[in-house]
């Protein structure tokens, strides 16, 4: 999808008065046309219902009942006090209520969403255009430089886990050989201290991330018209003036793809935390929350749903946004 | 850039507006997806399932007199038990003319799994864990009793472990085949170098654990990464505080977390926490055993299924790693109770070939399969009575003894109670070890309590 627009930018540009006439000379449809167009419609929408909408619904009803995931769900109302917990028995919003009041990792792991996202925005993100700019300019060896910060981006989130435990383990990480805190006395605890792992764990999701706007940055400032900069040069501009005034506004299409790359990749952080234990004592995220009830023996599948809920209406808040104003402000023009 | 025609806005716009569906679905997806796939496979697995469930009545018929072939789910993904299992299963092929597949999944996945696989289509026989956690799967009808095969095999256990493969409802659905004691364990030559006496009773521990500190020890090595070795500690406090039944109440929902039982147990743990090694939440018990053996720790307190195998791995000889069993800190109760973890076999309800399984039950539940299991598994030790296991090493030797005289024997704090309250307790604990402050206490009881009532409820 990014680089579809990306490269198609200039020459949407050029083809567009042909197109247009080409399109309002023929205006009606055969029958085929409108076979044709009721396919190529009905089966993304199926696809859409089967894939996305479906198990979205089925998910907010399995939120509404205490289901381990054994036998079928019952109308009743739940029994307390058994040796077991009761099953597929209905809560009404009480999976809601117990998430917002009675489970410790619920508020954290809200927290700690903002938290990533607010890093991504603020700090991975710009950073990578950082990266992109300099890289730009042509600087000595910038092929290499390019290499080694894309090269994050290869590799999976949970082996980029995996590698960093190496850096950060508390006894024989590098991290803590390298600067003597290593002796039980004095030891960092990077992925275990719950005030310290998730910053930690972030700069392992940044250091992709930087790499990976990078690389869609860098391909959109090697599509803006060079005249453009010499002219600004010319006009006296300094570099932070050039940028900000004349690259930055003509890749607004570019800035829009990265503006929803960086709220995708925050909000569906997960394989990190995952990797590093669990999404647990002090890394709780919703996604892992979801997972940690659902997957696996613990089996509260109605109460991970409603998590999961929580995590789509999260989710809707930047996507309604971003459609509205892509809506609205073609609309207004 | 010049604005073009109202044209080219409506091209934008369309694209724009697919590119936000596209987004869209991709946010949508992760939580949806994520809710919804578990339910959606297993739902749909168990439907599958009925059908060849259906088909099954006839094969398993026929299969009763000729001996027939079943398949074995394996969790023993491991080179050592999955060689100690292939030789148990060589040796019931022989015994009972029963042809046995095995199809192993590592074993993370198939605890993962067992939800769905016993509702899907199992195996004939699958491995499992004796007590709770077999008995909450037995109570949902997802397992074959299996009293006949008890019938036969029933006077080579003791009735401490019939117990313990027994469901909620009085019937036998597991048939063992090891268990491993959770002790401490110590470098000999550090204790005969320093002159430290093995701790009987609390203020022995205490009085050894200053000494090591003031030698430039770490008493007790930890290692909690994992999350489920802390609760070991939580186990054995609760049963040297409060005994074996308050143990197993509190596990069962009968008893409650608010109760000041519990809070002598965390009360008594701070008081042990300032000689038990920093940073244990980022350490897996793996690295906590290599500083036991580099003689940085005095002690470690785990299971020796765990231990005794690192501890070779790493090329160290077994003579120097001893152990001895928690001290006892009330009188009443003394050292009588310990975890140890019993592993072993069920048969799924929906076993095709149910005739031969039991056939291979049988074999399993006798002294002498335990011994060919245990000639390549050097860590766990045998449950059958009168067992003989001529190649057992120090460790498995001690083991045998260390579990002689107990008088009541738990499983684990995650086997014990259910799972999702297990979590809400290592969680709990994982919070307490990095703030130990006894302030801390009571609202984390608290929460536990609140935690227990809307999981049990």
């Amino acid at each position: 999808m990014t680089h579809d627009v990306t490269r198609r930018a200039p020459s949407r540009r050029e083809k567009q008065a042909p197109a247009g006439r080409r399109r309002r000379s023929g205006r009606r449809f055969s029958r085929r046309d409108i076979l044709v167009v009721a396919a190529m419609l009905a089966i993304p929408v199926l696809g859409d219902i089967a894939f996305i909408w479906g198990p979205a619904v089925v998910s907010i009803a399995l939120s509404l009942f205490k289901w381990s995931g054994i036998g079928g769900l019952h109308a009743r109302n739940c029994i307390a006090g058994g040796l077991f917990p009761d099953n597929g028995c209905f809560t009404g919003l009480g999976n809601y209520h117990e998430a917002a009041t009675n489970y410790p990792p619920f508020w954290p792991a809200v927290q700690h969403n903002l938290i990533w996202l607010g890093v991504f925005v603020f700090i991975a993100t710009p950073l990578g255009m950082f990266f992109a700019v300099l890289i730009d300019t042509g600087l000595r060896g910038s092929r290499v430089y390019q290499t080694v910060l894309f090269l994050p981006v290869m590799l999976s989130l949970a082996l980029i886990g995996i590698i960093w435990e190496f850096f950060y383990s508390p006894n024989y990480g590098l991290i803590n050989t390298v600067t003597g805190h290593n002796t039980n006395a004095n030891l960092i605890d990077w992925l275990g201290d719950p005030s310290l792992n998730l910053w930690a764990v972030l700069v392992e999701a940044s250091w992709r991330q930087a790499g990976y706007v990078m690389v869609l940055y860098l391909a959109g400032l090697k599509a803006v018209d060079a005249n453009l900069k010499e002219a600004a040069r010319i006009d006296g501009a300094n570099a932070w003036q050039t940028f900000w005034r004349v690259t930055f506004p003509s890749m607004m299409p570019m800035n829009i793809v990265v503006a929803v790359v960086t709220v995708i990749e925050s909000l569906r952080a997960f394989d990190l935390v995952y990797i590093t234990n669990k999404g647990t004592n002090g890394l709780e995220l919703l996604s892992a929350l979801v997972t940690s009830n659902i997957v696996g023996e613990t089996s509260r599948i109605g109460f991970g749903s409603a998590i999961g809920v929580v995590l789509l209406v999260i989710s809707l808040v930047p996507i309604s946004a971003f459609l509205y104003q892509m809506f609205v402000r073609k609309e207004a023009r | 850039m010049k604005r073009t025609p109202s044209n080219e806005d409506f091209q934008f716009s369309r694209r724009d507006a697919l590119r936000g569906l596209a987004v869209t679905a991709g946010l949508v997806t992760v939580p949806g997806a994520l809710a919804a796939c578990s339910s959606s496979t297993s739902s749909s697995s168990s439907s599958s399932a009925s059908t060849s469930s259906a088909g099954a009545g006839s094969s398993s018929a026929s299969a009763a007199t000729s001996g027939g072939t079943i398949s074995f789910g394996s969790n023993y993904s491991d080179p050592a038990p999955k060689q100690a299992f292939a030789a148990l299963v060589a040796n019931a092929k022989q015994s009972t003319s029963v042809n046995i597949t095995v199809n192993t999944v590592d074993h993370n996945t198939f605890q993962n799994d067992i939800t769905s696989y016993l509702q899907g289509t199992p195996d004939d026989l699958a491995t499992w864990f004796a007590g709770y956690r077999m008995q909450y799967f037995a109570a949902q009808g997802l397992l074959a009793p299996i009293d006949d095969v008890w019938d036969k095999i029933g006077t080579n256990f003791s009735d401490a472990v019939k117990s313990l493969c027994k469901g909620t409802d009085g019937h036998y659905y597991f048939v063992p085949i090891y268990n491993y004691p959770w002790v401490v364990f110590y470098n000999k030559s550090t204790f005969t170098q320093k002159g430290y006496t093995v701790p009987a009773t609390w203020d022995d521990l205490m009085t050894l654990v200053k000494k090591m500190k003031s030698d430039g020890l770490i008493p007790f090595g930890f290692a909690d990464k994992d999350q489920w070795p802390a609760l070991g500690l939580f186990d054995i406090l609760n049963m040297r505080i409060n005994g074996f039944d308050y143990h197993i109440k509190l596990m069962h929902n009968q008893a409650s977390y608010t109760d000041p039982q519990v809070t002598a147990v965390f009360t008594q743990w701070a008081e042990l926490l300032p000689y038990m090694q920093s940073g244990a939440a980022g350490r897996i018990w793996q690295d906590g055993v290599k500083v036991l053996e580099a003689k940085q720790a005095g002690m470690m307190f785990q299971g020796t299924n765990q231990i005794g195998a690192q501890y070779v791995t790493d090329g160290k000889g077994l003579s120097d790693l001893g152990f001895f069993p928690f001290p006892a800190i009330n009188p009443t109760y003394g050292q009588d109770y310990i975890d140890a973890p019993m592993d072993g076999f069920i048969l799924p309800a929906k076993a095709k070939n149910k005739d031969a399984a039991k056939q291979v039950l049988e074999y399993i539940g006798s002294g002498a399969a335990e011994a060919s299991y245990l000639k390549y598994d050097q860590w766990d030790v045998a449950v059958a009575t009168g067992a003989q296991v001529p190649t057992y090493n120090s460790i498995q030797t001690a083991s045998v003894q260390a579990m002689a005289n107990l008088k009541g024997v738990a499983q684990f704090g995650d086997r014990d109670t259910a799972p999702p309250m297990a979590t809400a307790l290592e969680t709990a604990i994982l919070k307490f070890i990095a703030n130990p402050a006894t302030s801390g206490i009571k609202p984390m009881q608290a929460s536990l309590a609140s935690q227990a009532k809307s999981i049990f409820g």
